[in-house]
């Protein structure tokens, strides 16, 4: 089995990697054809999309469009529209050095790229990496993740009809296939989904020393002071959670810290609002993704299960095991060393943690690994920069959750175990690009001071041009 | 030494924890002292390269110590600026809102060096890594004992021990220090060892700079001002640690016909550099040691190799010296073609049409730099948009390196990443994302329950068409 699924990945790869040698890849002409490609699918098929999402997650046509559709076609227009500013070569201001010369850093492909997708936003984590490895003029190979398999089919169906195949592939399959793709030497690799595959991955591409953007997860933290709009928090703090996907989302709220005194106030705040957005049958609201699958459920419902729990749940615990459905759950104080606290949830239980001082907060967030995003809600300016000093993540926003990351002037990407390298807007014509730095000269302006024999008079001039000292230039010119 | 690993990188961290050093103080304090390194211990760090490398005092002065000296007054006179963040406009999606582009240090970092430029090459990264505000642990290499050793004493003496550590080793030492996990690390030296240390990387999901090596190649037109050329190609070659050098010119593509007139040109400067007896010039450096004096003579004696032998070929065992060498009409698939020499020894790949060149060069792996001198506009775009390396010269060699405005890197082969000027503080930073938004204006189509209505509106913020969203607003959800 495993040696008929190489047999179809090699030759894939090989012919990739000569369509790519061909050059046929590195024109502006092909790159707008190919983007001009996945608009076309993403607006002409939104149904289908909108249709596979709700197979595969549950997921509401209002999610599907709003997090997944509209991110790629913004993708596609954005890269259509700044495609030839980004292609342009860079000039560098060169100095005494150097002198006379110019620079530039030129933009190239890495070559042959793979993007490994994940099941949670299989069509945005599938395409948007695509298209910025297309805007950059590689070709790539795009393996969408088997967990989501009316989407992986889909695009495979869908990029099959419109793209150009010869340069742009989408192959299917589970660890088999991922595993023998992973064999192959590829010249950049986009990963994303969790830490353990992202370690197998790294040591994959070690073996080729190919070069890896990792977008992987964490436990987001939300710190929500006591003195703001408590509803409008609530709101979005419901958004990020329930109103992606579940919580089955890298960004979204993992658990919060709020101080003692505050905690019954935002729970009570929670569940009124958690009533007007889904009513009083939220397991059965249809707004609310269902849990990707029953290995899933089991998970999370092994979490709400654990003893330490017991007695902790303040909203929600129901759940629907035929239709993988868990109603939102917030857990109070849940010791720090239960299941629920030191693993990503990524599901819809959130657990508040409260404090005596909400400065207590950041040391716990500090105490655990980078995430991928940390959100605070507060109107103490003091707190805010303590927080964003202190607090390493991807990615912080402030009195927001996980809206950060439809802005494509931020870089979208993790650090530590949250991951590496970054992606959106003009980063992810970046991610895919090689900026060559190309110093020119003519064959006038020659520095015979750089040339044996040497002298102290050669030494001295060379030593001011380093440090752009031109008085010593001078001197030494002179002989002094 | 797994003990002095495990208690480098814990004590670090202990002392990063504290944020010590965060402030813009401690950073500046810092490379203040690697300035004063440089500055009051010149003398002996040119006797430990000598010691390690017979590197000329020329070459230590002006490489290494003043590479290091301004790469310092640089890191002072833009650090307040490289640690601003970085304002950032948002979108229509966001509004209101405001967001920035926050630079932070990864935390605790690791520079594994190297021996052919061993003061350069261990404390440049150690610059970057402090105005970037890490704590550092730097591992220089074995293979260039008297600067390692000399660096252990310095940095211990003038730098602040609790967060600017040396670890000194082999092999041995190396390993231990790969098993600790890092917030970053940054490894120069060859492929072999850069896939062991990425390996090791990958356990703990450590982010990795390899600047690797490759065979970089010159290309030598026709039509140019040979002289220069040849000077250049020859400065970059011998005039660099004995063409042991990464971006040292590792081989020639010209055509047959001018293939006689370049070696001439070479010949006649490398008379006037080095003399007649190259072997006694004290301005070459020796071979670091037996075993790649060896290496070197290896690829020397090959019978298809020594019968092509234009210039140069002696060599001198008890100094570990050999001459400038040229080798014309070596073959591609020669045993000269096939690794880094890192010597100095050149081979000339002659081809009918300089244009081939291109199918030359990219039949290897992607080198670290690529050189080409012409003055054909035509094959030196021809050569830039075709050919993929670390970094380009046209008409000249190795002198990017000193281009504080130029990422230095490479690409595939020859490596990850980059550093150098603000790309070196940018290398150990984490670039962090920041938004901030009031509790002013909240849109209530994100929020369920989802109807037509919202999406509507939705849409037309998300195509930001200005008509869209006014006209969504006056419907009901």
């Amino acid at each position: 089995m495993a040696a008929s699924v190489s047999v179809s990945v090699v030759p894939a790869a090989e012919g990739l990697r000569a369509v790519y040698t061909s050059g046929k890849t590195r024109t502006y002409e092909w790159r707008v054809s190919q983007l001009n490609a996945m608009l076309k699918i993403a607006t002409r098929h939104e149904k289908d999309f909108v249709v596979a999402l709700n197979s595969d997650l549950g997921k509401h046509e209002h999610e599907a469009f709003i997090h997944e559709i509209s991110a790629v076609t913004s993708a596609c227009r954005m890269a259509l529209k700044e495609l030839h500013r980004w292609m342009k070569p860079e000039k560098v201001k060169t100095s005494m050095t150097t002198f006379p010369s110019s620079g530039e850093l030129v933009p190239e492909p890495f070559g042959v790229v793979l993007v490994i997708s994940t099941w949670n936003y299989p069509i945005l984590l599938s395409l948007e990496p695509v298209i910025a490895a297309i805007s950059a003029a590689n070709a790539v190979v795009l393996k969408p993740s088997e967990v989501a398999p009316a989407a992986s089919e889909a695009m495979a169906k869908l990029l099959g009809q419109y793209m150009d195949a010869s340069a742009v592939k989408v192959i299917e399959g589970g660890v088999q296939e991922t595993t023998a793709l992973l064999e192959q030497k590829w010249d950049k690799i986009f990963y994303t989904g969790n830490n353990k595959v992202g370690r197998i991955v790294l040591a994959s591409a070690a073996v080729h020393l190919t070069p890896v953007i990792l977008e992987l997860g964490g436990k987001c933290p939300v710190i929500v002071d006591s003195d703001i709009n408590l509803t409008v928090a609530v709101k979005r703090l419901i958004s990020g959670k329930w109103g992606c996907n579940s919580g089955q989302t890298c960004v979204s709220p993992d658990y919060v810290i709020t101080t003692k005194p505050f905690a019954s106030k935002l729970v009570d705040a929670i569940s009124s609002e958690l009533e007007r957005f889904y009513g009083k049958d939220p397991v059965n609201a249809t707004d609310l993704s269902r849990i990707i699958n029953s290995r899933h459920f089991e998970r999370l419902t092994k979490l709400l299960d654990e003893d330490k729990l017991f007695g902790k749940i303040v909203i929600g615990g129901q759940r629907d095991k035929t239709n993988l459905k868990i109603a939102p759950t917030v857990i109070l104080d849940a010791p720090l060393d239960s299941l629920i606290m030191t693993e990503e949830i990524f599901g819809p239980l959130l657990p508040i943690i409260t404090v005596n001082d909400i400065r207590d907060g950041i040391d716990l967030i500090t105490s655990k690994e980078k995430p991928l995003a940390a959100y605070i809600f507060t109107n103490d300016k003091k707190l805010k920069e303590d927080f964003v000093q202190r607090v390493s993540a991807g990615g912080i926003a402030v009195n927001e959750v996980t809206i950060h990351l439809t802005d494509p002037a931020l870089p979208f990407g993790g650090v530590g175990e949250s991951g590496m390298g970054t992606y959106h807007g003009k980063y992810s014509f970046e991610a895919f690009s090689h900026k060559k730095p190309v110093l020119y000269r003519g064959f006038t302006g020659e520095i015979s001071a750089r040339y044996p024999p040497y002298t102290t008079r050669k030494l001295k001039f060379l030593k001011a041009a380093m440090s752009g000292n031109i008085i010593g230039i001078i001197r030494a010119l002179l002989g002094w | 030494m797994a003990v002095e690993a495990e208690a480098a990188a814990r004590e670090l961290r202990a002392t990063y924890a504290t944020g010590k050093t965060k402030s813009f103080e401690w950073r500046s304090s810092q490379l203040k002292a690697i300035q004063k390194i440089v500055s009051l211990h010149s003398d002996e760090i040119v006797e430990a390269l000598r010691s390690d490398l017979q590197k000329p005092e020329f070459e230590s002065v002006v490489h290494e110590i003043s590479g290091v000296s301004a790469s310092c007054k640089l890191a002072l006179k833009e650090l307040n600026r490289w640690m601003k963040p970085q304002k950032v406009k948002t979108s229509l999606i966001t509004f209101p809102s405001s967001a920035k582009i926050v630079s932070e240090p990864f935390g605790v970092v690791l520079v594994i060096s190297a021996w052919n430029f061993p003061l350069l090459l261990s404390l440049d990264p150690v610059v970057g890594a402090i105005a970037a505000g890490n704590a550092v642990v730097l591992k220089p290499s074995e293979s260039s004992p008297a600067t390692s050793s000399l660096l252990a004493k310095l940095v211990g003496k003038y730098m602040d021990a609790s967060a600017v550590r040396v670890v000194e080793g082999a092999v041995a030492e190396t390993a231990a220090l790969l098993e600790q996990k890092w917030d970053k690390i940054l490894y120069t030296g060859g492929g072999k060892v850069g896939r062991i240390v990425l390996s090791a990387a990958a356990k703990h999901l450590t982010p990795v700079i390899l600047e690797l090596g490759g065979k970089c190649p010159v290309v030598v037109d026709s039509a140019v001002n040979l002289k220069v050329a040849a000077r250049r190609i020859i400065a970059g070659k011998w005039c660099a640690n004995s063409g042991q050098t990464c971006i040292s010119p590792d081989y020639i593509i010209t055509t047959k016909d001018f293939a006689p007139q370049l070696v001439n040109a070479l010949s006649a400067q490398l008379d006037k550099f080095f003399g007649k007896e190259p072997l006694r010039s004290k301005e070459l450096s020796s071979i670091v040691n037996i075993h790649h004096f060896n290496r070197l003579v290896k690829l020397l004696d090959d019978d298809e190799v020594s019968r092509k032998i234009v210039r140069g070929g002696e060599r001198d065992q008890s100094n570990l010296k050999i001459a400038p060498t040229i080798i014309s009409g070596v073959s591609t698939d020669s045993l000269l073609m096939d690794e880094e020499i890192f010597g100095p020894i050149l081979p000339i790949i002659t081809v009918d049409q300089i244009e081939e060149c291109v199918g030359v060069i990219n039949a290897k792996e992607k080198p670290l730099a690529a050189y080409l001198f012409t003055n054909d506009k035509k094959l030196e775009d021809k050569f830039v948009r075709n050919i993929s390396a670390g970094a380009m010269i046209i008409n000249d060699t190795v002198i990017h390196f000193f281009e504080a405005g130029l990422p230095f890197g490479g690409v595939g082969g020859s490596g990850m990443g980059a550093y150098h000027g603000k790309f070196s503080f940018d290398a150990f930073s984490h670039k962090k994302a920041l938004l901030k938004r009031s509790f002013a204006v909240d849109i209530s189509a994100r929020y369920p329950p989802y109807t037509p209505g919202k999406r509507r509106f939705l849409r037309a913020v998300v195509q930001g068409n200005l008509l869209d969203i006014l006209r969504s607003l006056y419907s009901c959800w």
